[in-house]
């Protein structure tokens, strides 16, 4: 492996997390699987929304996006329709990708537009101080579930899939070699992958809900998890409020900007003489 | 090929000019009296290997588009009322960021769904202070179905020039409204071009002159490696929360624009030169207006139209000279007032200004205009 931190920009940290937070554990996964498959840092685009996982992509030495609350997919499918040549990579947190992004990140999935979202999941706002998102499970506090969540959750994964992300995993930053492999996977997908990384708020999730401090949030979720393929065997009271870490679905669908050149080859055929003003092939060489 | 004369509706032009200016990205969202516009575009794109997409909202639209121009390809969408109200915050973003973009907003009725699709001029304020915090943006408003073409064409040349959002404000009328238009001979385009760094060693995305200087934009995949946010940032990109860094960083992008105010400032002028009474309108209410005056010049009267192609930054000059000799200003506009508000700050009480606002969902017919000149007498 290169040096870890060529990947970074040094005079960038450090970073703004807090102590015990689990977001560099999936940051620097996600570099150690970029850093395996040995992809070009300057083909490489990074993009990301508004919270604290968002702010990854400023440390890391690719181009990089740093976009508007909820966002992030919209600017990377602009920049993977615009540039299909390109790597794009999102990095998001549950609030920024299924609650004010939710409907960007359906509409990514169905496209099955080649980008691979790491989904940072720490069911709460911390950017803003612990409120409740749409992955706060069921009674769980929060600043503005004082009382417990009255909500339920999402299935991040499941709905990723069920909207036709051709690649869909969950790992946690307890299960960092698992998470890397998965991204890794992710990453050579040719199609929209999404891997949920669970990781551990403790200054806001762990110590509202008195789960103790990082190590304890942290054992807190690997106690959620269950292996996919251990789950083979369990009987469904064990696995009764657990939440399935490894590949979950792996599937091939046209992707979108596959499918756009195909139509633009075709179209081009048929009106090979077109003479539309003085634009040209040349200038949208990919 | 020479000349050719074509008949087109507005949004077509609109549509023409963009990809004359070499249009490569689209992205948009269906809404009425925009979308032949998105229409044309998913047609024509694809033919010069441009790309078209329809997604899912107008806020992922503009974001799709700030995300294209990144990649260094001339981006576009349109839109009208609801749409450009959803598109407000990556508007911002891209003002800061100084990412060049064109947005067509062909206006209808509101506030809200209002009433589709009547043509309106409300959104003159919109365009200019839609999104929050201080911001720069140029918006041109087309008077004609030919301006439609030069003014989206001249739109870009803006956007990439100065790396800043530029609006073209059209209305229901001009969008639709089919006119003869002599379209100038391709060859005969300078089409614009985006300002590169030559390399990226010591590349700083935001170093420029502090006195309203546009910095290089390096396209992303090029190996530059650059960090672009919506937050305050310094010149190497990177978010900072010192004062004076921010304060620096605001006050160039409001001079970039402001300093080279002449060269965005376009108007048409007529029969100025020593009147009584000065009409100053824009876009379809222009029309209407422009025929009053001249039927109250043909009938003596000292009358001169000063019509705007040019909103914001708001042609101060122009507009204050009209005081040399105009004791009335007269401002037809479909909206309740809001050019006229500029046109009072401007003349600062050394002229009467008139407000003749309409917002029945109705153009302004020669007659209301003339009726207002005639009691201006």
């Amino acid at each position: 492996m290169a040096e870890f931190l060529d990947y970074f920009r040094k005079e960038r940290l450090p970073h703004i997390w807090c102590p015990g937070c689990g977001h560099g554990t999936v940051t620097g996964a996600l570099v150690r699987a970029i850093d395996r498959l040995g992809l070009d840092k300057n083909n490489i685009v990074l993009v990301s929304g508004i919270g604290c996982s968002s702010r990854a992509v400023g440390y890391l030495d690719f181009d990089t996006l740093h976009t508007a609350h909820g966002r992030a997919l919209a600017f990377a499918t602009g920049i993977k329709h615009a540039s299909p040549n390109l790597k794009v990579i999102v990095m998001t947190g549950d609030g920024d990708c299924t609650a004010i992004g939710g409907n960007h990140f359906i509409h990514a999935a169905r496209r099955n537009i080649d980008i691979t979202t790491i989904v940072m999941n720490n069911s709460i706002y911390g950017m803003t101080s612990g409120q409740y998102s749409p992955t706060t499970p069921h009674g769980m506090l929060a600043t503005t579930a004082p009382y417990g969540n009255v909500e339920y959750d999402f299935d991040v994964c499941g709905l990723a899939k069920a909207a036709g992300a051709s690649y869909v995993a969950r790992a946690t930053s307890y299960h960092v070699t698992l998470l890397i492999d998965l991204i890794e996977k992710a990453l050579q997908n040719k199609g929209f992958s999404v891997v949920e990384a669970l990781t551990q708020c403790p200054t806001y999730f762990g110590r509202k809900n008195k789960l103790g401090g990082a190590v304890e949030t942290l054992n807190w979720i690997k106690d959620r998890t269950v292996n996919v393929k251990a789950a083979a065997a369990l009987s469904p009271d064990k696995l009764e409020g657990k939440l399935l870490i490894g590949e979950l679905y792996s599937g091939q669908r046209p992707e979108y900007t596959a499918s756009y050149g195909e139509m633009t080859a075709k179209v081009q055929r048929t009106y090979n003489d077109y003479k539309g003003g003085n634009r040209g092939c040349e200038l949208n060489s990919d | 090929m020479a000349e050719t004369i074509k008949l087109m509706q507005g949004n077509e032009a609109c549509t023409m000019g963009a990809l004359a200016a070499g249009l490569q990205f689209y992205a948009g969202y269906p809404i009425t009296p925009s979308t032949e516009i998105a229409e044309m575009c998913s047609e024509e794109l694809p033919k010069g290997g441009g790309k078209f997409i329809q997604m899912e909202d107008e806020i992922g639209s503009i974001a799709a588009c700030i995300g294209a121009s990144l990649t260094g390809k001339k981006s576009m969408t349109a839109t009208s009322g609801p749409g450009f109200s959803l598109m407000q915050e990556c508007i911002g973003y891209a003002s800061l960021c100084e990412i060049p973009v064109v947005i067509v907003n062909c206006q209808r009725m509101g506030p809200s769904t209002g009433m589709p699709t009547s043509p309106a001029q409300g959104d003159v304020m919109q365009a200019r202070w839609g999104t929050h915090g201080d911001h720069s943006v140029i918006v041109l408003a087309p008077g004609n179905v030919k301006e439609c073409f030069e003014l989206t064409f001249k739109a870009f040349e803006l956007s990439e020039k100065y790396r800043v959002p530029t609006f073209v404000l059209t209305d229901e009328v001009i969008g639709h409204m089919r006119e003869k238009v002599v379209m100038p001979d391709p060859k005969s385009y300078k089409m614009p071009q985006r300002a590169q760094p030559s390399t990226p060693a010591g590349y700083k995305p935001f170093e420029a002159d502090p006195d309203g200087g546009v910095p290089l934009m390096a396209p992303f995949g090029k190996g530059y490696r650059w960090h672009c946010t919506g937050l305050f940032h310094d010149e190497t990109g990177g978010p900072t929360g010192k004062p004076a860094k921010a304060d620096a960083l605001l006050r160039r992008l409001d001079r970039k624009i402001t300093k080279n105010i002449d060269e965005f400032t376009d108007y048409f002028a007529e029969g100025l030169e020593g009147c009584d009474v000065a009409v100053v309108s824009f876009g379809s209410s222009a029309m209407a207006a422009l025929s009053a005056v001249r039927r109250a010049r043909k009938e003596g009267k000292r009358v001169g139209m000063l019509r705007l192609k040019t909103l914001w930054p708001f042609p101060d000059a122009a507009v204050r000279k009209l005081t040399a000799s105009a004791k009335k200003i007269i401002v037809p506009e479909m909206n309740l007032g809001q050019v006229a508000l500029e046109v009072e700050r401007v003349v600062h009480g050394s002229a009467e200004v008139v407000k003749l606002g309409k917002v029945n969902g109705e153009l302004f017919h020669p007659d209301e205009v003339y009726a207002a000149l005639k009691e201006a007498f």
